[in-house]
């Protein structure tokens, strides 16, 4: 699901890609690819990831992890940074997920009495990136769908998700509500139906598998 | 002509904060994080404050010695997702806890240091954080005030600085830093190198001097400065 994820990734757009599952996608990009990935703490332009040993103690990605600089690379404060997002500069981010509903409305950031640990930057990447993909597994822990009719948690933003992969299913959000795009290799739709814990439109077609 | 000299010790500079104030700290995670100065800070006793940071480090580093203090009483945030301790404070009542979208407080920094008294954003309309904030319509569409934050002290992190207080960060330990150099009464800079004046070029300069009250500089650097193994 990462590496099919990571063919979301278009020559040219600036990206960020968010905590977690996300972060993951840059191994699946070639290391000629033509790309901008922006990290909220001040870099666009985010290199391969580091272990301890080669690391720069000031050089970290959002999430904490040691990354490096790339030719081109640049670094600035944080609002600078967040006036990139908000103004509609990122054509890209990947967000992970505890549900997402039919009309693209996202939580990922609480779970209360559970979870609360702030929103970060999650807000104005869900609110203002172009585009926004969710990747998440389709089902929690517990086997609960996190794909749901509507959101039980606080929203991370309304309507912003417009496509989701998962390791069952490549979804799209649309004004009918979730779309099946492609199937995971070995996955049944009707395995994906099971899964999915609100109307799920199959096209007629021939489907893609991933 | 010659520039002003800010120098001054860790522990002089550290004696302006007073009990009750709100103090600006810079740093995400790490990077920018002025770990001498709030050693400082919690031996000064400083007690009853509002601290002003974009995380908690994470446990037993940072943010946290001053929790582990009990001098702080309220936290001005984005994500403490990386400090157990600071949630566990945080869910028993112990400290208030004030989350902001990490953009917007950035933003409402650097409208505090720049002479304005907020902006309008839409940034979370229709989620939780939007509750109890002001709305208005402008322009045909709506907008959440977000007021400017300002503090009593600044406790900043820079790579370089000059004796004037001119500072030059490094990579992502930049952040906030910058934006709390102008949001604060008083602004303390903790540098890695201190230079004589004319040893940082006017083109290096990330923040002026004229923003800096008091510029310290640091001998070695303590192991929280160092890369995390995790």
């Amino acid at each position: 699901m990462v590496a099919r994820a990571a063919r979301e990734i278009k020559p040219g757009m600036v990206v960020n890609l968010g905590i977690g599952l996300p972060t993951k996608v840059v191994n699946y990009l070639p290391a000629d690819f033509p790309v901008c990935l922006h990290t909220e703490n001040g870099l666009t332009g985010i290199g391969p990831t580091l272990p301890p040993d080669q690391a720069n103690r000031n050089l970290i990605d959002a999430g904490g992890g040691y990354v490096s600089t790339i030719p081109g690379s640049a670094f600035f404060d944080s609002a600078t940074s967040f006036a990139l997002v908000r103004s509609g500069r990122l054509d890209l981010t990947m967000l992970g997920a505890f549900e997402v509903a039919a009309n693209g409305d996202l939580a990922n950031w609480k779970i209360p009495g559970k979870f609360s640990p702030g929103v970060g930057g999650g807000i104005e990447l869900a609110q203002k990136a172009r585009r926004v993909a969710v990747l998440t597994t389709h089902t929690d822990r517990a086997g609960n769908s996190k794909l749901k009719e509507t959101c039980s948690l606080p929203l991370t933003a309304k309507s912003c998700v417009a496509r989701i992969f998962t390791d069952m299913a490549v979804i799209d959000v649309g004004p009918e509500g979730f779309a099946l795009v492609e199937t995971a290799h070995g996955v049944t739709v009707a395995e994906i139906i099971d899964a999915t814990d609100a109307a799920l439109h199959v096209p007629d077609a021939q489907l893609p598998i991933f | 002509m010659k520039l002003p000299d800010k120098q001054c010790s860790i522990a002089d500079a550290i004696a302006h904060v007073k009990d009750g104030d709100t103090v600006m700290l810079g740093g995400f995670g790490v990077p920018g994080t002025p770990f001498t100065l709030i050693h400082a800070l919690v031996r000064h006793g400083a007690r009853d404050l509002t601290i002003v940071k974009n995380d908690a480090n994470e446990p037993n580093m940072g943010v946290d010695h001053l929790l582990h203090a009990g001098l702080v009483s309220r936290l001005i945030t984005t994500h403490l997702g990386l400090n157990s301790h600071a949630i566990e404070l945080m869910n028993s009542g112990k400290i208030k806890v004030e989350f902001n979208a990490q953009g917007i407080l950035a933003e409402r920094i650097r409208a505090g240091g720049s002479g304005l008294g907020g902006f309008l954003s839409d940034i979370g309309i229709g989620t939780e954080l939007a509750e109890d904030k002001q709305v208005i319509e402008s322009h045909g569409k709506t907008y959440i005030v977000e007021p400017a934050l300002r503090a009593d002290v600044a406790l900043l992190h820079a790579d370089r600085a000059d004796s004037f207080g001119n500072l030059a960060y490094v990579a992502t330990a930049q952040n906030f830093n910058p934006l709390m150099a102008m949001a604060a009464d008083c602004v303390i800079a903790e540098a890695e190198i201190l230079l004589p004046l004319g040893g940082l070029g006017a083109n290096e300069i990330h923040t002026t001097g004229v923003f800096v009250d008091h510029v310290a500089e640091l001998g070695a650097l303590s192991k929280e400065y160092a890369v995390v193994q995790r």
